[in-house]
């Protein structure tokens, strides 16, 4: 399969008045054409960070890329000016957020926000730009297209408005669609019906979609490789089928544990991992996950074990999926 | 749309019928009267005086009567001029006086939110710095202070600007920019800080995520967004500005409104008083009603809750 997008070492930093805060610690990934990747983990493990550094939304300074690549068809976007990256946004890579109700221009007209990027991008008339208004509206299945075009935000439901963020970010036919948790300020029905539209979307426009989100559901619907992230670094990563049937990380199997079942006992509490990840502005010099894992040994604590392959797409990067650590009982483990 | 009007409309009537009549017996429960100040007058004369101006009926009937006037459009007779009537003065002096505080109006208005804008944009860089500068001394200095400093160090060493006087354009330049100052540092201030809320918000990175320009993210996005706070103070600073301001007509020697009002008080001129407040009034809820209107234009939000679908 042919690359997209292929990230490669990449570290974003944050220079703060206390020092330096590596939110990106040296990650790298691919996305191939028409393929849905899933980027998963707790809040402030570098999710998000790392998909606007792929569009280079964040506010430099006080961000900055550290180091690594990007490559976007082979280009490097680590190294594109802000006026090279305003033809790439909107136009070949697109982003949709996570909070709906805020992302949208209170004092624009929906139609409008949908084709600005489109206008500026083509240079297309008022009356072609409305008619493209109209046909994303009806793509994304908004009712009454013509009429909603001339809308505002606060005319829209929060469903609503995020099927608009999505016709707004596919207006373009966009190669790569970045979804930052795009369901997580729906409830849970207008979820499905999002997820639904995004994956009916990319089949039709074959476009690849990278997605953040921190809920498992989706991924397991969704996606076809998953990277889970853990305190800026990967700690895991491979396709849905190796992360759910075979997950080879502690993080990754407590996060698995944590979802909660509907075949739950009543009184039967939820499963958590307790502690919080580490602050990055002293990352640790060893597993980042060392003080929450049960398993925790005492290399962990000095030595980032490299990753260990357990299939061509599959690894983790853990000591007790060392050989030297195979004897090592893994208790409480899903497995 | 229409509704909504004619509501404001009767709103706005409520409104200056309340402050006629507020001002009006607060004005009358004020010790002393328009004739106290003439020296000893035999009482003949003085009960004549009274009847005049209708001084000798009773509170109630002076009042029902000034309404009556009022209606008509009528302010009455000025009890200290003996040339000119209420109507005369307002006519004389609120275009001198509108034409500055209008003057003044754009100068703020042109770089006020510009400077607050730009403050927002370069935060903690020098265009922040000066624009907060400028925008603290413009609020801190009074206008007394900022017009005497204009005329001894401006207009003594500038040819072509005069130390006081009115007729001309240049004229209005040196009073225009110090009436302007404390208006435009307000709205610098207040672009500043909602624009910095604004440029927060994630509608911003949507429209930076759509490939537009910086510019345009700003003008198309983030500016119309916040200017609403300074748009909502405009009523007040405009009302503020067309019917004069006392200390700076009196320091340039400017024949506006602005010294009616304070000079009536002290005369206990009663038609005066009630002249220049309710034609303060009347221009306040004027512009209030205008910068509602606009509100409703820049905000979709608010056309909708005003219009009750």
């Amino acid at each position: 399969m042919e690359n997209i997008l292929d990230v490669k070492n990449l570290q974003v930093s944050f220079k703060t008045f206390f020092g330096e805060v590596e939110a990106v610690r040296d990650i790298s990934f691919t996305v191939g054409k028409k393929e849905t990747v899933a980027i998963v983990g707790e809040s402030g493990c570098g999710k998000s960070v790392t998909a606007s550094s792929i569009m280079q939304l964040l506010p430099m300074p006080p961000a900055f890329y550290k180091g690594g690549q990007i490559l976007f068809k082979g280009e490097d976007i680590v190294k594109k000016t802000e006026r090279e990256m305003q033809h790439i946004r909107g136009s070949k890579i697109s982003m949709v957020f996570q909070d709906p109700m805020t992302s949208l221009n209170p004092t624009m007209k929906i139609g409008r926000q949908i084709v600005e990027g489109l206008m500026k991008h083509q240079h297309l008339s008022k009356k072609e730009a409305n008619k493209k208004a109209i046909e994303m509206l009806k793509l994304v299945s908004v009712p009454q297209p013509e009429k909603r075009v001339n809308q505002y935000p606060h005319e829209f439901s929060g469903g609503m408005r995020q099927r608009v963020m999505i016709a707004l970010a596919m207006v373009s036919n966009p190669e790569l669609l970045i979804a930052d948790e795009p369901t997580t300020a729906l409830d849970v029905t207008v979820q499905a019906q999002i997820l639904d539209l995004m994956k009916e979307l990319q089949d039709k426009l074959n476009m690849s979609i990278i997605l953040i989100t921190h809920d498992l559901g989706v991924v397991a619907d969704m996606s076809d490789k998953v990277i889970v992230m853990y305190a800026g670094q990967i700690v895991e990563q491979g396709t849905v089928n190796d992360i759910f049937k075979n997950p080879m990380h502690p993080y990754t199997i407590k996060l698995l544990a944590s979802v909660p079942r509907l075949n739950m006992k009543r009184d039967e509490s939820l499963n958590y991992i307790e502690g919080t990840p580490p602050d990055l502005y002293i990352p640790p010099k060893g597993c980042a996950f060392f003080d929450r894992c049960d398993h925790a040994m005492k290399v962990c604590k000095d030595y980032m074990p490299d990753p260990e392959y357990h299939s061509k797409e599959h690894y983790s990067r853990c000591w007790l999926n060392h050989p030297l650590a195979k004897d090592v009982r893994r208790e409480g483990s899903v497995r | 749309m229409k509704k909504y009007l004619l509501k404001r409309f009767v709103m706005s009537i409520i409104t200056l019928w309340a402050i006629v009549t507020i001002t009006f017996f607060l004005m009358h429960a004020i010790p002393g009267n328009p004739f106290a100040k003439e020296g000893k007058m035999p009482p003949v004369v003085y009960e004549n005086l009274q009847k005049k101006y209708g001084l000798d009926k009773p509170l109630y009937q002076q009042y029902l009567i000034y309404l009556g006037n009022l209606v008509r459009g009528d302010f009455g007779e000025s009890m200290k001029s003996r040339v000119e009537t209420v109507n005369d003065m307002i006519e004389r002096g609120f275009p001198v006086s509108a034409r500055l505080g209008a003057q003044a109006l754009v100068f703020a208005l042109i770089f006020g939110p510009a400077l607050g804008a730009m403050a927002a944009l370069y935060q903690n860089k020098m265009p922040d710095y000066i624009s907060m500068i400028v925008a603290i001394i413009g609020i801190s200095v009074p206008s007394f202070v900022m017009g005497t400093f204009l005329i001894q160090f401006v207009a003594k060493n500038v040819s072509f600007l005069p130390i006081g006087g009115w007729g001309e354009f240049k004229h209005t330049i040196l009073p225009s920019f110090a009436l302007g100052l404390m208006p435009l540092a307000t709205m610098a201030r207040l672009m500043r800080s909602s624009m910095l809320e604004v440029l927060n918000q994630d509608y911003i990175k949507t429209a930076k995520s759509k490939g537009l320009t910086k510019f345009a993210v700003i003008m198309k996005h983030a500016v119309r967004n916040a200017i609403l706070p300074v748009v909502s103070v405009l009523g007040i600073t405009i009302s503020n500005l067309l019917v004069g301001s006392f200390v700076i007509e009196k320091i340039f020697g400017i024949p506006g409104l602005g010294m009616f009002f304070v000079k009536s008080i002290g005369n206990r001129d009663y038609t005066l008083i009630m002249g220049t407040t309710v034609f303060y009034a009347l221009i306040l809820v004027l512009m209030l009603l205008l910068v509602d209107i606009t509100y409703m234009l820049v905000d979709p939000r608010i056309r909708l809750t005003e219009e009750g679908h």
